[in-house]
C-alpha cells in the first residue's frame, strides 16, 4: 500500500506491506535505526518516538496508520552536531549506560516535559511508566529529566 | 611560576562525561541488527513446545515450498555441521556430567525453547511466516522442574548421563578434622534456614542478535554478534565449528546490555557461522522478546540450605551450605561454575574460625540453562549469609547492624587471610556500615518504628541491612586453573602513541554499558599528560584487539584498566630513553610529569612527549638498541581477586492488608577502592541496586508444572520501570587495593549483591511483630499477604 | 514480532467502515488506535484477513456536554479524556481511570470506544464506564441503538456488540458532585490491574465498578445495595466480590483476589463519602 509520511522533515512515498509496523518502517525502509525495538508486549518503550509531536510505541503503530501524519525520530533531534537538551541532559546526568533503551527514553522524555514542563520527580517516574532501562536503575535518567526541566525554564 | 601551580588536574577522581554518549543519543550507535547486510538471509528457529519430548518427524517440506524460503533443516540434518557439541569451559569435577548439547536438538527436546528446527529466508517475516509450516511431531515426556524431585532420577532426563545430578563440588575448610561438627555441637546459637534463589531472566534491553558474513575469497568469517565475549566466543566458535581460529574474526558492535547474559556462546551464534559457510551467504538472526525469554540463559536457580554456629555473643563459629543447583537442561558456557563463584562467601564479611563446610550438588531440569547472571553465585551466597544473620540477630533479640558489628573483620586483621585460604586484600567493613547507618538516620528509624509498628498498625516500617563482599575481577589465573576453569582469567592492553602524540588504546574488555572507553581515556590522559579525547580506544573485535578475555565479574578495570595503566607505564619508559638521549641525560635522571620529561633539577631542560612521539615515528636519531614508534603491549594476569564491599540498608512501609512494599530509602555505601570516575561508579550502584530489588520484590520466572515459562513476555516478566523504584542514595569510603596499581576494586555487581538480602531482611523486619520470620523472593504482594496470614494462623501467641 | 499478512482498508466513514465489515464478514476487524488489537496480532493470537481502519473518523472524537450527561466520541483518546476540563468538572472520575490506563504512549493511540468494544474485564474504563451507568451507542447497518453498560458485557472480550456494529458514542451521566475514588492496584504502573475499583458515592446511591474481577467488568451491585440500605462501608466493602467470579493467575489466587476487592472498596468507598 501506497503511503506518505513526513519523517524527520522530509516526505517519503513508500510501498509497504499493511502489516508492517512503524518501527520497521522507519529502520528498514528509512534506515533510521536509531529507533530500536525492545520486546513483542508494547511493554518496553525502547522504540517510541513522535507521532504527530506525541509519543507513540511504534511498534504498536502500523506504517499505514501513519500515513499522511508527521514522525520525529531520535535521529531528528540534534541539530549540526548540537544535541537537544534532553540529549545534553541525559549525558550531563549519566542517564543512560548501554544506550539501548535511551532513543525510546529521550522521545518519552521530551513528550513528558512537553505536556507537563515542570514535573515533580514523581511525574517524572511516572511519565516514564512505560519505558524499561536494564542498566541506570533509573536514578539519573530522573535526574536528567528534571534536569532539563529546569534548565528549559532558568 | 612552580610546577605544581603548572600541573594539570588530575582526571581520574573526577566524574567526566562519558565519550560513549553522543552516538547513543543520537542514534548513531550501531548495535547488531543495525548493521546493513546485503545479501543476507535471515535465520528462523522454530522452538520446542514441549519441556521435554522425544522428536518423532520432522517435515520442513512445506516451509521450503513457501516463497522466499532459501532452506530449512531439522537437528538431524545440521549433525555435519558440528565438530563438538555446544562449550561449557567449567568442568567443575572430573566425574561431572556434560550431555551433548547441540544448536538445534535431534531425537530430544530437553526444554521449551530448545530449538528443533530452522529456517532460512531472504526476509525476517518470510522467515517466521515459514517457521508455522514446519511440521514437527513430538512424544511428550514428563517435565522435570523440582530441583529435590530432579535428584530423585525418577526421570532421567539424558540417558546417557544415566542421572540428572550433575555434580557435587565441595568446599570444607577445617582447622582440624570435625572442627565444623565440635563448633555446632558447642554453639550456644544456631540458626539453620532455607532459602529459595528464584530463576530470574537477564532481560539486557537490546535482545540477542547476530550476522555471519562469509569472505567471498579465502575461507575467513566475520560474525558480528551482540555478545559480552568477543574474544571467548571467536575460539569457541573456530574450535565448535572446526574452523582454523585464525580465519574466525568476532566484533561485538554496540551492545545493548548484557549482566551476564551475553557471556555465552549461544545456538544462534553457531547457526549463522555454520550455515553460512554451508551456503557461502550471510546469515543474520534477531532475537525477539519472546524467544529471548526462553533461549537465552536465565540466573540463580538455587535451594540453599544454611547453617550458623555462634556462641553466646553472637560471634560466628561455624558455617554450614548445602545448595541443591538448577543447571537447567544443559551445561552451557560456565553454567556449572556459579556456585562455585559464591562458594566462598557464605561467610560474608565476618571473622570466621577456619570451620566451614560447603557443598553445592548441581542438577539438570527440563528448563532453559541457567548460567551467569550479575553477580553469578555472589548474590545468593550473600543473601543466604545476611539473611541468616538476620536469624541470628533475631535469636540474640540484638539488632541485627549490631550483630554485623561484632562479627565484621576488622579493619587491622587486613590483609586478612580466610578460612579457605583466599587472601581478602583490604577492607573496612565497620566504616562502611556506620556511614550507612548514618546516611540513613538508622536510629531515628528504629525510634519511629517502635512507635509505628503497633499491633493495630497496617503501614509497618521495616529496616534492612546487608553487608557484602563482592568477589571480583575475575580472576588470577592460577585460582581460576584450581577451580578447573578452562581459562585463564587476565587481561591484555596495547598504548599506542601515534606520530602526531594522540593515543590508541587497544583493549580486551568488551563494553556493552559501563563506559570502558571514558574510563581507559581518563587513566590514560593521567599517565602521559594528554587529553582523555586525544584518546581513542579500540575494543570489541578481534581483528583490530586480537588478545582478551571480555567483560564479566566486574573484571574490566581491575584487570583490563590495570593493564592499561601499566601499558602506559611501559610506553612512559621508551620514550624516557629517547627523552634521555635528546637532553643528554641519563634516563633515571628525568621527570615525567603532564606530559614532558625533564632533567631533575633543570626544568628548562625538558622535551614534551608529543617531540618524543615524532621521534620515535621518524626514527632518524634514537638511541642504540631503541625500536622505531612508542607502544607497548601488557597482558595482566591480577595476583588476587578484587575484595569490593559495603552495606546496603533499605527502609520499607509494608501495607499489611494488600502485602504491598513501599520502598521509602534505600542507602547504599560501596567501597570500591579508588574511583576512576564517580559518576560511572554511581551509575553502576543504581543499576546493580534495582536489578537486585527487583529480585527481591519483582522478578521470577514462573514455570508451570508442564515446564512452560509462563511469564516469558516484558508483560509478564516484571523489570520494574521508572514508576516502581526509588531513587539511590549512595555513599562511599575508599579503601585502596593494594594489589593492583590503581588501587581499584569492581563495581559492576556490588549493587546487585548487596541489594536483594537488604530488601527482604527490611520487609522481614517490617512484619517481625507479626510473627513473619522469612519471605520467599519476589515478595510480590500476594507472597507477602499470605505469608502474614500464615504467621499469624501458625501461632496464636506468634502475632505478638 | 510480525504480524500474520492482512488487507488493509481505511474507512471514510462509520458507514463505511460498516459496510467494508459486511463485505468482509468475520474476517475483518476493525482498527481503532490498535492498542487492543496489535498486540494480539503481533503473537499471532489474532490474524484477521482484513482490518478496517476506523482511526481516521475525526468526527468521532469529541468530548461534548449534553446535558444531563457528556457524550464522548468513541475515537477519544485516553490522553484526551484525561486532560478534559468537561470531564474534569462532571465526570472526574473517568478522567481520573483514563489516566492510569497503559502508560503515556499508549494513552496517545488507545481509544475508549477501543476499549470497550475489546471488552477486556482487565481494562480500566469498561469497569469505570459501568460504574458511572453509562450508555454506549452502537451503530450498524440498519441503524443505531443504545446499548445500557450493564448489559453490554457478555463474556470474556465479549460483548453485545454485533460483528458488524462499531461504538460510536459513550454517553456518561454527570456526577453532580458526587464523591468518588479510583483504585488501582498493580505491581508496575504500567500493568493491567490485578484488581481495580471505580467508585462513586452520593449518600446513600453509589456505584462500583470493579476491573479484573471476572470474565466481564464487574458492577458490584450488592455493596451499592448494603450502602444504600444504610450499612456502614466496613460492612459493605465485605460483599464485594459476591457479585464477581475472580479468577487465578500469576499474581493473585482467587482468595488473594477477592481480598483485595474487598480491601480496596473499603479504600474506595472510605475516600468517595
Amino acid at each position: 500500500m501506497q503511503i506518505s509520511v513526513t519523517v524527520n522533515g522530509t516526505t517519503h512515498e513508500s510501498d509497504v506491506e499493511p502489516r508492517t509496523l512503524l518501527v520497521h518502517y522507519v529502520r528498514e525502509n528509512l534506515g533510521l535505526t536509531g529507533t530500536n525495538i525492545g520486546c513483542d508486549t508494547s511493554s518496553c518503550g525502547a522504540c517510541t518516538l513522535h507521532l504527530d509531536g506525541e509519543a507513540v510505541k511504534s511498534c504498536t503503530v502500523l506504517a499505514v496508520q501513519a500515513d499522511g501524519q508527521r514522525v520525529d525520530t531520535i535521529e531528528s533531534l540534534a541539530i549540526d552536531g548540537v544535541l537537544h537538551p534532553m540529549q545534553q541532559a541525559f549525558m550531563e546526568n549519566h542517564g543512560l549506560q548501554c544506550g539501548y533503551c535511551t532513543p525510546g527514553m529521550v522521545m518519552a522524555s521530551i513528550g513528558l516535559l512537553n505536556e507537563n514542563p515542570n514535573p515533580t520527580e514523581q511525574q517524572v517516574r511516572l511519565g516514564l511508566e512505560g519505558n524499561l532501562c536494564r542498566c541506570t536503575g533509573y536514578h539519573n535518567i530522573v535526574k536528567s529529566v528534571l534536569a532539563c526541566a529546569k534548565g528549559a525554564h532558568s | 611560576m612552580s610546577i605544581t601551580e603548572e600541573r594539570r588536574a588530575a582526571v581520574i577522581g573526577t566524574p567526566m562525561l562519558r565519550r560513549e554518549d553522543p552516538a547513543l543519543l543520537t542514534g548513531e550507535a550501531k548495535f547488531t541488527n543495525d548493521i546493513p547486510i546485503p545479501g543476507a538471509l535471515y535465520l528462523g528457529v522454530l522452538r520446542s513446545p514441549y519441556a521435554h519430548a522425544k522428536i518423532l518427524s520432522v517435515d520442513v517440506s512445506a516451509a521450503m515450498a513457501f516463497p522466499g524460503v532459501v532452506a530449512a533443516y531439522g537437528g538431524a540434518d545440521l549433525t555435519a555441521l558440528w565438530a563438538a557439541p555446544m562449550p561449557c569451559a567449567w568442568p567443575v569435577t572430573a566425574d561431572m556430567k556434560n550431555p551433548p548439547h547441540y544448536p538445534v536438538a535431534v531425537d530430544k527436546a530437553c526444554y521449551a525453547g530448545d530449538a528443533v528446527a530452522v529456517v532460512l529466508a531472504n526476509d525476517d517475516r518470510v522467515a517466521h511466516d515459514a517457521l508455522e509450516l514446519i511440521d514437527v511431531r513430538y512424544e511428550a515426556l514428563p517435565a522435570v522442574i523440582d530441583l529435590e524431585e530432579a535428584l530423585s532420577d525418577r526421570v532421567v532426563i539424558h540417558a546417557g548421563a544415566g542421572t540428572n545430578k550433575a555434580y557435587t563440588w565441595d568446599l570444607k575448610c577445617e582447622s582440624h578434622e570435625g572442627a565444623v561438627d565440635e563448633a555446632f555441637a558447642a554453639a550456644t546459637h544456631h540458626v539453620k534456614e532455607r532459602y529459595i534463589q528464584q530463576r530470574l531472566l537477564p532481560m539486557f534491553m537490546e535482545p540477542r542478535a547476530c550476522a555471519a558474513v562469509p569472505q567471498p575469497f579465502g575461507g575467513d568469517m566475520t560474525l558480528y554478534s551482540s555478545t559480552q565475549i568477543p574474544h571467548i566466543l571467536k575460539v569457541m566458535t573456530a574450535l565448535t565449528l572446526g574452523i582454523p581460529e585464525q580465519q574466525m574474526r568476532v566484533v561485538a558492535p554496540a551492545v545493548g546490555g548484557g549482566f551476564g547474559g551475553k557471556l555465552n556462546v549461544y545456538a544462534e551464534e553457531l547457526l549463522c557461522v555454520a550455515l553460512s559457510r554451508k551456503l557461502g551467504v550471510p546469515v543474520r538472526w534477531n532475537e525477539e522478546r519472546a524467544e529471548n525469554a526462553m533461549s537465552t540463559i536465565h540466573g540463580r536457580g538455587q535451594i540453599q540450605d544454611i547453617e550458623l554456629a555462634a556462641d553466646a555473643d553472637g560471634k560466628l563459629t561455624a558455617v554450614r551450605v548445602r545448595l541443591i543447583a538448577d543447571m537447567g537442561a544443559y551445561l552451557q558456557l560456565v553454567t556449572p561454575g556459579v556456585p562455585l563463584l559464591g562458594a566462598f562467601l557464605y561467610a560474608g564479611v565476618y571473622d570466621l574460625p577456619v570451620a566451614y563446610d560447603f557443598s553445592c550438588t548441581s542438577v539438570f531440569t527440563t528448563m532453559t540453562p541457567t548460567d551467569a547472571y550479575r553477580g553469578a553465585g555472589r548474590p545468593e551466597a550473600t543473601y543466604a549469609i545476611e539473611r541468616a544473620m538476620d536469624s541470628l540477630a533475631a535469636k540474640l533479640g540484638i539488632d541485627p547492624l549490631e550483630l554485623r558489628k561484632r562479627n565484621f573483620i576488622r579493619k587491622d586483621q587486613y590483609p586478612y587471610t580466610a578460612f579457605s585460604g583466599l587472601t581478602y586484600d583490604s577492607g573496612d567493613h565497620l566504616a562502611a556500615a556506620e556511614k550507612a547507618a548514618e546516611l540513613v538516620g538508622y536510629e531515628a528509624l528504629r525510634a519511629q518504628q517502635a512507635t509505628q509498628n503497633v499491633d493495630a498498625g497496617t503501614k509497618r516500617l521495616g529496616i534492612g541491612v546487608s553487608s557484602y563482599f563482592e568477589m571480583c575481577g575475575l580472576a588470577p589465573s592460577r585460582v581460576l586453573a584450581s577451580l578447573n576453569y578452562s581459562a585463564g582469567g587476565w587481561e591484555a592492553a596495547t598504548v599506542r602513541i601515534l606520530a602526531t602524540n594522540k593515543i590508541q588504546v587497544v583493549t580486551g574488555a568488551t563494553p556493552h554499558g559501563q563506559g570502558h572507553v571514558t574510563s581507559w581515556s581518563m587513566i590514560v590522559a593521567d599517565k602521559l599528560g594528554v587529553a582523555p579525547e586525544d584518546v581513542d580506544v579500540l575494543h570489541s573485535d578481534t581483528a583490530i584487539s586480537p588478545l582478551g578475555l571480555d567483560t564479566y565479574g566486574s573484571r574490566s578495570l581491575v584487570v583490563g584498566g590495570v593493564a592499561i595503566a601499566m601499558a602506559c607505564d611501559r610506553v612512559i619508559d621508551k620514550a624516557r630513553k629517547i627523552a634521555a638521549h635528546q637532553l643528554e641525560a641519563a634516563p633515571e635522571d628525568l621527570d615525567f610529569i603532564d606530559g614532558t620529561f625533564s632533567v631533575k633539577g633543570s626544568p628548562d631542560r625538558a622535551t614534551p612527549l608529543a617531540a618524543i612521539a615524532f621521534a620515535a615515528f621518524t626514527a632518524h636519531d634514537l638511541p642504540e638498541g631503541v625500536e622505531p614508534n612508542l607502544e607497548a603491549h601488557v597482558t595482566y594476569d591480577p595476583p588476587n581477586f578484587s575484595w569490593p564491599f559495603g552495606t546496603h540498608i533499605c527502609v520499607v512501609e509494608v501495607d499489611t492488608e494488600t502485602g504491598h512494599v513501599d520502598i521509602l530509602k534505600y542507602v547504599a555505601v560501596d567501597d570500591c577502592g579508588v574511583q576512576i570516575n564517580p559518576m560511572i561508579v554511581d551509575g553502576q550502584v543504581h543499576g546493580g541496586v534495582v536489578q537486585g530489588l527487583a529480585q527481591a520484590l519483582y522478578e521470577v520466572a514462573s514455570y508451570d508444572e508442564n515446564g512452560n515459562l509462563r511469564n516469558g513476555s516484558l508483560a509478564e516478566y516484571l523489570v520494574p520501570a521508572a514508576s516502581d523504584v526509588p531513587s539511590v542514595t549512595t555513599g562511599h569510603t575508599v579503601t585502596p587495593s593494594p594489589t593492583n596499581l590503581l588501587g581499584v576494586k569492581g563495581i559492576g555487581e556490588a549493587g546487585t549483591i548487596g541489594a536483594a538480602p537488604a530488601v527482604i531482611n527490611a520487609v522481614v523486619d517490617a512484619l517481625s511483630g507479626l510473627g513473619v520470620t522469612d519471605m520467599m523472593m519476589p515478595a510480590s504482594p500476594m507472597t507477602v499477604w499470605n505469608t502474614i496470614k500464615a504467621a499469624q494462623a501458625g501461632s496464636t501467641t506468634g502475632g505478638k | 514480532m510480525i504480524p500474520a499478512a492482512f488487507d488493509y482498508k481505511r474507512a471514510g466513514s462509520a458507514e463505511e467502515a460498516i459496510s467494508l465489515v459486511g463485505e468482509y464478514g468475520e474476517d475483518a476487524k476493525f482498527l481503532a488506535g490498535g492498542h487492543s488489537l496489535l498486540p494480539l496480532m503481533k503473537l499471532r493470537l489474532a490474524q484477521p484477513a482484513v482490518l478496517i481502519d476506523i482511526g481516521r473518523l475525526s468526527d468521532l472524537s469529541y468530548i461534548r456536554d449534553a446535558g444531563d450527561h457528556i457524550a464522548i466520541g468513541a475515537l477519544t483518546r485516553h490522553m484526551d479524556i484525561e486532560q478534559s476540563p468537561l470531564l474534569g468538572q462532571h465526570v472526574p472520575l473517568l478522567a481520573h481511570a483514563a489516566s492510569h490506563v497503559g502508560d503515556p504512549q499508549v494513552r496517545h493511540r488507545g481509544t475508549i470506544g477501543g476499549s470497550i468494544a475489546h471488552a477486556d474485564p482487565a481494562s480500566d474504563l469498561p469497569a469505570t464506564t459501568l460504574a458511572l451507568g453509562a450508555t454506549y451507542i452502537v451503530q450498524g447497518p440498519t441503524g443505531t441503538r443504545e446499548i445500557p453498560a450493564a448489559e453490554f458485557y457478555l463474556g470474556f472480550l465479549e460483548s453485545a456488540l454485533a460483528a458488524d456494529e462499531i461504538v460510536t458514542e459513550i454517553r456518561v451521566p454527570k456526577m453532580n458532585g458526587a464523591g468518588w475514588n479510583f483504585q488501582k492496584f498493580n505491581r508496575r504502573a504500567q500493568d493491567w490491574a490485578i484488581v481495580g475499583v471505580a467508585a462513586w458515592r452520593r449518600g446513600n446511591e453509589s456505584g462500583i465498578g470493579l476491573v479484573n474481577m471476572g470474565s466481564t467488568p464487574i458492577l458490584a451491585v450488592s455493596v451499592s445495595a448494603a450502602i444504600a440500605s444504610g450499612a456502614a462501608i466496613d460492612d459493605a466493602a465485605k460483599l464485594a466480590a459476591t457479585d464477581a467470579e475472580p479468577q487465578a493467575d500469576l499474581n493473585a489466587s482467587i482468595e488473594y483476589r477477592t481480598h483485595l476487592a474487598q480491601v480496596l472498596v473499603r479504600r474506595a468507598l472510605t475516600a468517595a463519602s
